[in-house]
């Protein structure tokens, strides 16, 4: 037994690349019993590191589920703006960071309380969707009605979904802190036996013992938890503190975001894929549109920099005209090619192609940040595990980001909950390993379609030009096939074409 | 007439019913199959003498080898990955029949978290104390046997690491003795062991005495099929290396029809039966009516006694 734990402590200390530090010289040590450091440390079951939105969202889950709603959960972030409870209103200018909501987040969302407050604000569901290139060879639109849906989705914008989750927690009765701070250092201890004998064990003893994480943070305050959950986004301080490695590349492509607004209301989402990348056109409310642009780092900070009357132009004429012609309905023959193959008529395959309504003005100033696919090798490590963009991050082309990681929160906040029914400890790996087990599958399959889309898109050569049009042409007309690449895009199949 | 009788119950109930003028069930009993003793093990245990003689006063239901067995890998219990992997990956599912089973009888609320608040619980045959822990965490007041020493020393270190689980109460004693002090449990629960004692009515009988009035009794064992032949014994053991070799013998493995006549007869009605079946794609085990290999039964003292 020794021996076994003797390398198993070896082994974590490598990887947890972590100093222990004795408590001796701990300066804010609580136990110290120093009154100069401040308030004492306290125990929690759960501590959230990240209250963005997936991290808030894995918090209103576990306070929706019977089995976990006693927990005591620490969220740690230091965005000023959770301390606030309403911090958004309703005549503000639409903030250019929109997320596109699949249904399958939405009846998430539903479930666990919130969607209520998102639809007290801004924003836009949408129900067609039209995409095509800059070759004019094909295209394809969507509706939802193909799949038998109300709607493909739903913009809403990042601060109105943080702060209706935000509200949602508040109000619920679970037990939570938030400490406004952000995470400085975190140690954890192998397994070890206690000579002690009953259940006077002190928090310092159980971290000594490895039963509690201890988490520092840049305020000088410390905490314990059974569990850590790094929600903290593509540049995870807790997977890097737990020593999780990353696989992935970064695109040499930068995105712009910005709204902008028309003339009348736009109920469609709009994606041209241009040769640099794609321009998407959706809308989020009010006669208002969200951009995201794809292109080269040089691009990007030329258009970020020009003039607002030459950004619109450029805007409207990239999806437009702009790098080619319109696409007709199809120059591979008529659909009569497809009618063996299809199963049934979709209301969309007799849409004709259109053109997107025109930008008249700017309403928010240009953001740009640049696009990279990164992926934790490991989704769960003993008392760690990562949700949402701290476990993988991908590219923005079909809006999927932030809903893996609602499916990641909604996953784990299961596991957990299973856990907790058969006594198990919420921070064993064994069960920690159940959710990636669940996610990482589908998390990974979508990441191999995101970029096998963006690689496919990035090279402008003639006959794949075609087979790019073929492919267009045949989701624009085989029912079947639409109807599932819409089922996937909306979260209902976990893997594509299996239905 | 007596088909539609039959339709009405459960399944495992009309395999029982069609089965039981099986001849080999009554002479297939236990108590009549020869001891069977296993290669002996590298731990010579002076105190093997008493327990095959049937004579002595408190008649004791343990194979003195198999108990060598078990302490011989006593130190690997908590090592998810050694050879206890098995037990560690089946202990969810075995915990989630419990769970049912005994929120429903004792008419607790299931989405609790700490559902079984107040009850009493006996672990026997707790070994390192894998299914004590979570019964503790799941709020019971748990005591934990084994014939082990070792085990009781590991399944105590183990625990108190955890504050939740640190009021288990462990002692390295047997059935029968706790039967002579007079302790009573409202649940007694003795998975995987019957098919280790050397006689399984007499254990029955032990279980049944611990459990106090309208208290529940839950066992779980290995089928005597041919599907558990394959699957415990010449996968599990041989080919797969799960088990170590011999840990099982095929022989002391009890039937459901077996397993639900001696517990009538010690005064347990056996109430509910489910099996446990793995998905190699999955690696999990789930619960399901399938009891031709792992099954486990919960049964309720009878309150009236004949």
């Amino acid at each position: 037994m020794n021996r076994i734990l003797a390398s198993k402590a070896v082994s974590n200390v490598y990887r947890l690349r972590i100093p222990w530090r004795p408590f001796s010289n701990d300066a804010a040590c609580p136990n110290a019993g120093n009154p100069e450091t401040g308030s004492e440390a306290q125990q929690y079951d759960i501590a959230i590191v990240g209250g963005g939105m997936v991290g808030l969202a894995f918090a209103c889950s576990l306070a929706s589920k019977p089995l976990t709603k006693h927990l005591n959960v620490a969220i740690v972030d230091s965005n000023p703006a959770l301390g606030r409870k309403h911090f958004i209103k309703k005549d503000d200018l639409p903030d250019p960071r929109v997320s596109t909501i699949t249904p399958a987040s939405i009846s998430f969302l539903k479930d666990i309380g919130a969607w209520q407050f998102v639809e007290q604000h801004r924003h836009a569901y949408f129900d067609k969707m039209q995409v095509w290139d800059y070759t004019g060879l094909s295209y394809a639109k969507y509706n939802a009605r193909d799949a038998d849906k109300e709607v493909l989705g739903c913009v809403v914008e990042n601060k109105v979904l943080l702060s209706s989750l935000l509200s949602h927690v508040q109000d619920t009765d679970m037990l939570k802190k938030i400490y406004p701070s952000r995470l400085t250092s975190m140690s954890i201890l192998p397994n070890s036996s206690s000579s002690e004998v009953g259940s006077t064990l002190s928090m310092t003893a159980l971290f000594t013992h490895g039963r509690l994480a201890k988490l520092e943070l840049e305020d000088g305050n410390s905490l314990y938890a059974k569990l850590v959950v790094g929600a903290d986004g593509g540049k995870s301080r807790v997977r890097e503190l737990a020593g999780i490695r990353t696989t992935g590349w970064n695109y040499t492509q930068n995105a712009i975001i910005c709204t902008v607004e028309h003339a009348l209301e736009n109920h469609c989402a709009w994606q041209r894929f241009l040769p640099s990348g794609p321009l998407a056109l959706l809308p989020i409310g009010d006669k208002f549109s969200n951009i995201v642009w794809t292109m080269t780092p040089e691009e990007s900070s030329e258009y970020k920099s020009m003039t607002e009357d030459d950004f619109l132009k450029a805007v409207n004429h990239a999806l437009d005209y702009g790098y080619g012609p319109h696409p007709t309905s199809s120059i591979l023959g008529s659909s009569d090619l497809f009618s063996w193959f299809k199963g049934g008529i979709s209301s969309s395959t007799s849409d004709c192609f259109e053109v997107p309504p025109k930008a008249v003005k700017l309403a928010s100033e240009r953001m740009a940040f640049p696009l990279s696919l990164r992926h934790a090798n490991d989704y769960a490590s003993k008392r760690v595990a990562l949700i949402g963009d701290a476990a993988h991050t991908v590219h923005p082309l079909a809006g999927q980001g932030v809903n893996l990681g609602f499916g990641d929160a909604s996953s784990l906040s299961s596991v957990i909950s299973e856990g907790i029914a058969v006594g198990t400890d919420i921070g064993e790996v064994s069960l920690l390993k159940k959710y990636e087990a669940d996610r990482k599958p589908a998390n990974v399959t979508m990441m191999a379609v995101l970029d096998g889309f963006q690689k496919a898109y990035s090279v402008d050569f003639g006959p794949l030009n075609i087979l790019r049009a073929a492919a267009f042409h045949g989701a624009h007309h085989i029912s079947p096939l639409k109807k599932s690449i819409i089922s996937y895009a909306s979260g209902e199949l976990r893997l594509p074409l299996f239905a | 007439m007596a088909s539609s009788k039959l339709l009405s119950q459960p399944r495992w109930h009309r395999l029982l019913r069609r089965n039981l003028p099986n001849a080999r069930l009554f002479s297939g009993l236990p108590s009549q199959h020869p001891v069977s003793v296993p290669e002996p093990q590298n731990h010579g245990d002076p105190k093997s003498n008493n327990t095959f003689k049937t004579a002595s006063s408190a008649p004791s239901s343990l194979k003195e080898a198999e108990l060598a067995k078990f302490a011989a890998i006593s130190d690997t219990w908590w090592d998810s990955e050694g050879p206890f992997k098995p037990l560690h990956n089946m202990n969810p599912t075995r915990l989630a029949f419990i769970r049912s089973t005994l929120c429903r009888h004792f008419r607790k609320d299931p989405l609790s978290a700490r559902p079984f608040e107040g009850l009493r619980i006996i672990d026997v045959g707790c070994g390192g104390g894998i299914l004590s822990e979570p019964l503790a965490r799941m709020g019971a007041i748990v005591t934990g046997i084994d014939a082990v020493e070792k085990n009781i020393k590991i399944a105590r270190l183990h625990a108190n690491m955890d504050p939740t689980t640190s009021n288990i109460e462990y002692c390295c004693t047997t059935a029968e003795k706790l039967v002579d002090e007079q302790r009573k449990f409202d649940a007694v629960i003795a998975l995987e062991v019957i098919e280790h004692v050397a006689d399984s009515a007499e254990f029955c009988k032990s279980l049944s005495a611990l459990t106090a009035h309208e208290g529940a009794t839950v066992v779980s064992t290995l089928n005597r099929s041919m599907r558990s032949y394959a699957s415990a014994i010449v996968a599990a053991e041989y080919l797969l290396h799960w088990l170590p070799k011999g840990t099982h013998q095929w022989s002391s493995f009890l039937t459901p029809e077996e397993l639900t006549m001696i517990l009538k007869r010690a005064s347990v009605d056996v109430k509910e039966m489910a099996g446990f079946v793995f998905n190699p794609i999955t690696g999990r085990w789930s619960l399901s009516d399938d009891i031709s290999v792992n099954y486990i039964a919960f049964g309720t003292k009878d309150t009236n006694e004949e």
